[in-house]
């Protein structure tokens, strides 16, 4: 999954009206850090513009969200086990790793979780 | 002409109380359904007690159970206190404890049992030292003796972000993720509406007043039973902290629930019900 993310996450949050509608009034860049493979993601009114896969010389960014590949692939489960389920249970365990500007992470919550929480597989049809 | 359908009424019955809190007059709101033993429910910190709608709805508890829930002042349709406007609204554990005592005398409960979730549940705690005379039994829902603040409480008042969007978005996680999308987002709703500062001011009560780490040795479920019920899904009360609870508490009982989050009783109700159901057997049967 991780190694798709450039081209599978514009993709997702492009084609949801529902996210691009409740992130109308951001634009923003943040990198995010699958293991050792940095993305900068560049918002502009709730669409994901662009994603520029690593590395990177001088990136510029407002916020980081870093976590370990296997974080990421966990919380990307169907149903992901308790503790790896949302970005502050994940904040909570020291799993992921904020830093930075934090006031449009903080004011776009529900559009980060959203967001981050895309690339997630459906639960298989029972 | 067609007959008009009965109107679909639910169970409940809500209405405004008078009392008096803290020196000062209050408007609470309380709402019931069922008969039988009085069973009062305590909402979690910036909610309401719409979070026992299951509850006030199940004929098999109300047959046997008056399911009482009331708005602490602030929340729900709970009005704050006069001169609100100029107060930082901050809950402590004095205030809370008295404010249920004042509740169960003011509708003339006898010994109901008492069930709390979050600071609900820490309260039932404080009730266990502060009174447990006065009730027949104590359920902890997501209770812990103390909760480490894990974010900075500041982000869920101030003017640059909207209180009723981070407040629902901050405990959204806090559901499992088997919830019901319907009553997942009925929770998170109800978080939305909140008054500004007002989950941050109960927060003051979970993260720093309400510690009760020291005195549980204290708690004696010989005068009063106490029943702890908590979701496996819960990073704020992790099952891990209501085992230490149980472990330090002689003769708590605690059951760890799958596939359910902080608000159980309001993310998935019908799941919840069959964790709750043998708790109220339990107490109903007694003796």
């Amino acid at each position: 999954m991780a190694q798709a993310l450039d081209r599978l996450l514009p993709q997702l949050a492009n084609g949801d009206p529902a996210l691009t509608r409740r992130g109308r009034f951001l634009d923003v860049t943040f990198l995010l850090k699958v293991g050792d493979s940095h993305y900068l993601i560049h918002i502009h009114r709730g669409r994901l513009e662009a994603i520029e896969p690593g590395p990177h010389v001088q990136p510029r960014w407002t916020f980081a969200l870093a976590a370990s590949q296997e974080a990421w692939e966990t919380f990307w489960q169907a149903v992901p086990p308790p503790g790896a389920h949302d970005l502050m249970a994940m904040l909570k365990t020291g799993a992921l790793r904020l830093d930075g500007d934090q006031h449009p992470f903080m004011a776009n919550l529900r559009y980060f979780k959203e967001l981050l929480a895309l690339p997630r597989a459906k639960p298989e049809a029972a | 002409m067609t007959a008009t359908p009965a109107p679909r009424f639910e169970a409940a019955i809500g209405r405004y109380l008078g009392l008096e809190l803290e020196g000062q007059t209050h408007r609470l709101y309380v709402e019931e359904a069922g008969t039988g033993i009085a069973l009062l429910c305590l909402h979690t910190a910036g909610s309401d007690g719409r979070q026992f709608r299951a509850l006030m709805n199940d004929a098999a508890i109300t047959q046997h159970f008056r399911v009482i829930a009331f708005d602490l002042p602030w929340h729900g349709k709970s009005s704050p206190p006069e001169g609100w406007q100029d107060r930082e609204y901050r809950l402590t554990s004095a205030a809370y404890v008295n404010c249920v005592l004042a509740v169960a005398d003011a509708l003339g409960l006898e010994r109901p049992v008492c069930m709390g979730c979050s600071i609900g549940g820490r309260i039932v705690l404080h009730l266990a030292l502060a009174a447990p005379q006065r009730f027949r039994a104590l359920i902890g829902l997501e209770s812990a003796a103390h909760a480490e603040p894990y974010y900075d409480l500041n982000w869920l008042h101030r003017p640059d972000v909207h209180g009723g969007e981070v407040c629902g978005a901050m405990i959204s996680g806090l559901i499992a993720p088997t919830a019901p999308a319907r009553e997942r987002w009925e929770t998170i709703w109800h978080y939305m509406q909140g008054g500004p500062g007002v989950f941050k001011g109960d927060l003051h009560f979970y993260t720093e007043d309400g510690d009760v780490r020291g005195r549980l040795g204290e708690i004696n479920t010989e005068a009063c039973p106490l029943y702890l019920l908590t979701g496996e899904y819960d990073y704020s009360c992790t099952p891990a902290d209501s085992r230490e609870l149980a472990r330090r508490i002689k003769g708590a009982k605690l059951a760890v629930m799958p596939k359910l989050g902080h608000f159980p009783m309001s993310e998935d109700p019908a799941l919840f019900l069959g964790y709750l159901r043998p708790v109220l057997e339990q107490i109903r049967t007694a003796r």
